[in-house]
């Protein structure tokens, strides 16, 4: 089942002479279980398709369809519940709120929704927890390393019924070694089922993901084949 | 890859069989070069030669004697090994990368849209990448030497991909807005010759 979906979406800004088109008929689906990398220069449209996808922002036209429900006919407080519960987001500089520890960070889109703060916590921690960051749940962000940070920002984005995680660079700030990390934290939500889009312009943060979609001045114009197994390479004797 | 110091780089742990070395070769290589024992056997005899290695036994044929002979690395093969390490690949001359020339003569063929051919490359690297990631993600995590050469490929390969971004972004951009200038005006042609000899770009 797609989680994502997005149909012919376009997004123009400003208006007549001056109108700028972000986004030119993006169509995209994204399954549960499935990593899809949407690479592109800047300015090629990848963060106006991320806040679409993630109802932040409006198309000028065309459909976007999260967990089978049409954005376009929800009220403002249905999508936002549907913000709320089923979408995580990562972003580059990791939007974590400096006067919340890890744990009040995590739990706080549970407790916007809702859930009650006692078990609102206790999903925070685990997330942390599975994330190896049981023991900085208490710490302030400004305590924690970069790594850290986006390991807490990943807890958040994934915690409680998240079906849908978007990520925007989430590795852009990070060492080589952090940002396979991150990459590999992602690469296991979505085997626990989620559904993931990573926009970057970084090929090697893309080569994580199942399918990777090249964006240029707001349309798709390529997308790669289903990856080979890695028998294909190990066999020819790469490097000879 | 250098066959003869990846063996005496085996040999400097002890002494070991010419099959042994074989297998260790590809051990330590994350299994990516393989090495037909044939090969093995030829780079030991001329590093006998050599007098890199010596051979157990009688020392006449000692490289031919089979899979029961052990090899020792001498204190010469010590000393190539150490030098050999530390001396740094010739990487000052540009290559004659065939990628980089696809991309020259692509702005050269009339009706050629040249961010297709380089679309056409990007997507190719990519997808490779995807394979490396793969082998990474599932085989490269408990393996040091396979994990190295995993990046290594990564690396290269990104490096190329970063190269079609630049090329074209300074492709649209010269698109945009062609220079009103022409030829070299910076007072150091003769450089700019020398490079473009090296690369193999004619004007």
């Amino acid at each position: 089942m797609s989680v994502l979906e997005m149909r012919r979406v376009s997004r123009a800004y400003g208006q007549g002479a001056a109108e700028v088109h972000a986004l030119k008929e993006v169509s995209l689906k994204v399954d549960a279980g499935s990593m899809v990398a949407v690479m592109g220069p800047s300015g090629s449209g990848k963060s106006t398709l991320l806040t679409i996808a993630g109802s932040l922002e409006e198309p000028s036209s065309g459909e976007v369809l999260v967990c089978g429900e049409e954005l376009s006919k929800l009220s403002g407080n249905a999508r936002a519940r549907l913000r709320r519960r089923s979408i995580g987001y990562v972003f580059q500089d990791f939007n974590l709120l400096p006067g919340l520890t890890a744990a009040e960070n995590v739990a706080l889109p549970l407790e916007l929704d809702g859930v009650p703060a006692r078990k609102a916590r206790k999903a925070a921690v685990a997330s942390l927890d599975e994330l190896g960051l049981s023991d900085r749940a208490e710490h302030f962000p400004d305590q924690l390393s970069g790594g850290e940070r986006q390991r807490a920002s990943i807890a958040r984005a994934v915690v409680g019924e998240h079906q849908l995680l978007l990520a925007d660079e989430p590795s852009g700030a990070l060492d080589s070694v952090n940002g396979e990390a991150v990459m590999r934290l992602i690469r296991a939500a979505c085997k626990r089922g989620l559904a993931a889009v990573v926009v970057t312009h970084d090929a090697q943060l893309a080569s994580w993901a199942d399918r990777v979609m090249f964006l240029r001045d707001g349309r798709v114009t390529d997308q790669t084949a289903p990856p080979a197994g890695p028998e294909s390479l190990l066999a020819r004797g790469a490097g000879q | 890859m250098s066959v003869r110091h990846a063996l005496l780089a085996l040999l400097s742990e002890g002494p070991k069989y010419g099959l042994q070395l074989r297998e260790e070769f590809e051990e330590r290589t994350g299994e990516v070069w393989p090495l037909n024992v044939g090969q093995v056997y030829t780079t030991l005899q001329r590093l006998e030669r050599d007098g890199l290695v010596a051979s157990d036994g009688d020392g006449q044929d000692g490289a031919q004697n089979g899979p029961q002979k052990g090899f020792r690395i001498t204190a010469a093969g010590a000393e190539e090994l150490a030098g050999w390490l530390r001396t740094p690949p010739d990487m000052a001359s540009p290559p004659r990368d065939e990628l980089v020339m696809k991309v020259l003569v692509a702005l050269r063929v009339p009706g050629t849209n040249v961010q297709d051919v380089i679309q056409v490359h990007r997507r190719y690297l990519v997808e490779l990448m995807q394979q490396w990631t793969r082998i990474k993600e599932n085989e490269a995590e408990d393996d040091m030497s396979l994990a190295l050469v995993v990046d290594a490929e990564l690396f290269r390969l990104d490096s190329v991909i970063r190269w079609l971004d630049a090329a074209d972004g300074r492709i649209k951009r010269a698109a945009a807005d062609p220079p009103t200038t022409t030829g070299t005006t910076t007072g150091k042609p003769n450089a700019a010759i020398g490079v473009r000899r090296r690369v193999g770009v004619r004007k």
